[in-house]
């Protein structure tokens, strides 16, 4: 079954990349190395959103015709997995930690914060579009609980008006 | 708050590259720093260039510094072993030079300071097998991990033993899944074994650690990945695979480099490759990167993740064993049960088997967090009594809090009472007790958690997590959550508590797979020990432990589990 894939592989055509932006270079390098093959589409996924902040319609469509996956499927895929974005994000990211130790050690009161400051729920973006709140399940961090991470940084063991300041500095 | 990242005031480089310093000439002292993810975000990378450049300031020619991984207690990060001397530095600050100064003029022989590892409460009472080299060895340098005598298992196994013969030392060793479920490791590694195949059979290493409060994958990938590999290498030998993958979560970022850096390393210094050890055995690893799915745990939604599609269980039989990559036969275990297999054929299965209970072999690693005042990472012989670690280990709850209850086992898993602590902890007195061992995750609950909202956390896990394929699990989750809700708002009835006990019995005995029959259990065993609470919630209207809103009036739907906390704001 595996060989039978490679062949379709190889004897498929591929479609061209959307436009000239040198991001998409980076794209099909990952796509090459990856054999063009429909086992690849989540890693080939997770490279295009690294290249541009999520998945758009475009980009979906092409990760997926050159995988040899049709459009419906590497859609299937991309909304099943939390981790895939959809729309653009803010500026900046503020990611609350859901997990059990951060649950027991006050995150429902950082998510308060959040809503009570920004006016947003996890998964919005502000209006402006400055900050995009997330909830993750665990960044196994969980002896410095709550932990938020913003813009990839980790901070622990915070109280809601020390995310509330964070939060206007950005 | 922890103050994290923010650039330190160094002085100007010394060393011309970055990394570990290691002197020339012999070494009289080391620190050690823990680089893994926890103590990386408290500063300890920052903190290796600083104290590098300090000891070479102090012109300490005879001091190495170096990277290691986990040194388990993570709430005191960042931490810095000094082995020469048997000690640990706590909270040891890239920016904050007087943290450093005890274990400076201990480096120098002036003093002994920091934490003398010997009879220590927290340290003394582990014993590591999977951990062995944790917080020893530099996860980044294959080197370290051979000096350590890394890779002789595997090369034992390849060059003097046959197929059959590892497989019997594992089904010796007792070993069983370390996931969660259980199963007998060696059981399941001959089934693969017997199989026929011929486009191949494949082993696949499950990372894709789910349990919220679970972070004992995590930390073996990042302070040993080697050791992993050569677990997963002896079993292709053992089974007749030559294609390996790792299937980690994304968002474990330094334990996906740091296996991928293993992964090129092992293969340049031949224990992975063609040709393995010399031998014409072959075995290749890939890494297969998860993308936000709580059910991949699962293993036939973890096979349908690494062949790129949607991650959804199917039922079983066929098992994996028989028909799982490709429909190719795969051996599928966890990061914790690979790590012990070296040490397995190293030191023969009896020696494993001479630890732990009569059904419970080895030891188990726990990521102990919450309400305790140790937290961080322990291994510990199975059979011990939760009493043991929460109150030894963990060094009990904070002056003044009462125990409640340590959860263990995941959203699957259950809470354990104080009437249950000296109870020893292996597979089947965790089942018995309601709860399951699961992947190792334990969190302690004092007298500030509410059990009904504890509950009700863990149903909005499973609601959210729940692939959608199967009805009982997609609709019942949601239904059991709803009633949930509807407690922790003060508007729940008699009739409702009896209708969630016979939807979570019917959710646990319909679903496909194990997310859906392990969701109900956060509600069994809440009720089996603090069905008090579930009834002053309904029938008095009151939250024992004064952390839900009880404001009947509130909205049902779109309120995240725990959002009910005093100090809430309110929507714009």
């Amino acid at each position: 079954m595996a060989i039978a894939t490679v062949q379709a592989a190889a004897g498929r055509s591929r479609p061209s990349a959307p436009s000239d932006d040198k991001r998409w270079r980076q794209v099909d390098v990952r796509m090459r190395r990856l054999g063009y093959r429909p086992d690849g589409l989540i890693e080939a996924l997770h490279t295009a959103q690294e290249a541009f902040g999520y998945l758009d319609d475009e980009a979906l469509t092409y990760v997926g015709e050159s995988m040899g996956v049709a459009p419906s499927k590497a859609y299937g895929v991309a909304t099943f997995y939390s981790h895939f974005m959809l729309k653009p994000q803010g500026e900046h990211t503020c990611v609350v930690c859901a997990g059990t130790a951060c649950y027991i050690n006050g995150a429902a009161g950082l998510l308060g914060a959040i809503e009570g400051k920004l006016g947003v729920e996890p998964g919005e973006t502000t209006p402006d579009n400055k900050i995009s709140v997330l909830k993750a399940r665990c960044f196994g961090c969980c002896s410095m609980a709550p932990v938020v991470m913003v813009d990839g940084e980790v901070h622990g063991t915070i109280t809601p008006p020390e995310l509330v300041t964070l939060l206007e500095d950005l | 708050m922890t103050a994290v990242g923010t650039p330190a005031a160094t002085p100007p480089p010394r060393r011309r590259q970055a990394g570990p310093l290691i002197p020339e000439g012999p070494v009289r002292a080391s620190a050690h720093i823990c680089q893994a993810a926890g103590c990386q975000s408290m500063g300890s990378d920052r903190l290796l260039e600083v104290l590098s450049d300090e000891v070479l300031g102090a012109g300490l020619r005879d001091v190495a510094v170096g990277r290691v991984g986990c040194l388990g207690l993570c709430s005191a990060g960042p931490l810095v072993a000094v082995p020469e001397q048997g000690r640990v530095f706590e909270r040891v600050r890239p920016d904050d030079g007087a943290s450093r100064q005890d274990l400076l003029s201990s480096l120098s022989g002036e003093a002994k300071g920091g934490r003398p590892l010997a009879g220590d409460s927290f340290f003394s009472p582990q014993v590591k097998v999977v951990l062995e080299r944790s917080g020893t060895v530099d996860p980044e340098r294959v080197d370290d991990y051979v000096a350590s005598g890394g890779y002789t298992a595997l090369a034992k196994a390849v060059s003097e033993m046959a197929p059959e013969e590892v497989v019997a030392e594992v089904v010796k060793s007792g070993l069983r899944g370390r996931g969660g479920a259980g199963y007998p490791t060696g059981l399941k590694w001959r089934t693969v074994a017997i199989q026929d195949s011929h486009a191949g059979k494949y082993v696949v290493c499950n990372a894709d650690e789910g349990d919220p409060g679970a972070f004992m994958d995590r930390s073996v990938l990042e302070s040993c990945p080697h050791q992993v590999l050569e677990g997963m290498a002896i079993a292709g030998y053992a089974v007749g695979a030559s294609q390996g993958y790792v299937y980690v979560r994304a968002e474990y970022p330094l334990a996906v480099k740091r296996l991928s850096h293993a992964i090129r390393e092992a293969g340049r210094e031949g224990f992975l490759g063609r040709e393995v050890a010399g031998t014409r055995f072959g075995f290749e690893v890939e890494v297969r990167i998860g993308a936000g799915a709580f059910v991949c745990g699962e293993e036939t939604a973890l096979i349908a993740s690494v062949q790129g599609g949607r991650g959804t269980p199917r039922p079983r039989p066929p098992y994996p064993a028989a028909s799982g990559l490709w429909g190719c036969p795969t051996l599928i275990n966890n990061v914790e049960t690979f790590a012990n297999i070296p040490a397995v054929v190293a030191k023969g299965g009896e020696w494993l088997a001479s630890m732990g209970t009569e059904r419970s072999k080895g030891t188990k690693v726990f990521a102990l967090a919450g309400a305790v005042a140790n937290t961080g990472l322990i291994e510990v012989p199975m059979g011990v009594t939760l009493r043991e670690i929460v109150f030894g280990i963990g060094g009990g709850l904070a002056p003044g809090r009462r125990f409640k209850a340590v959860q263990t086992g995941g959203p699957a898993g259950g809470c354990i009472p104080e009437d249950l602590l000296d109870m020893p902890v292996d597979y089947e007195s965790l089942t018995q007790a309601g709860s399951m061992m699961g992947s190792g995750g334990m969190i302690v609950m004092d007298d500030t958690s509410c059990m009904v909202d504890v509950a009700k956390f863990f149903m909005d896990f499973c609601r959210e997590e729940s692939c959608g394929k199967c009805a009982p699990c997609r609709v019942g989750t949601q239904e059991m959550w709803r009633f949930l809700d509807r407690m922790t708002r003060g508007a729940g009835t008699r009739r409702d508590l009896e209708q969630l006990e016979s939807l979570a019995d019917m959710v646990r005995s319909t679903s496909l797979c194990g997310l859906g029959q392990g969701a109900p259990n956060s509600v069994f065993s809440t009720l089996r020990y603090f069905r008090d609470e579930y009834l002053a919630h309904i029938d008095d209207r009151v939250c024992p432990a004064g952390v839900c809103a009880m404001n009947a009036g509130g909205r049902s739907e779109a309120v995240p589990a725990g959002v009910g906390v005093a100090g809430v704001g309110s929507p714009k």
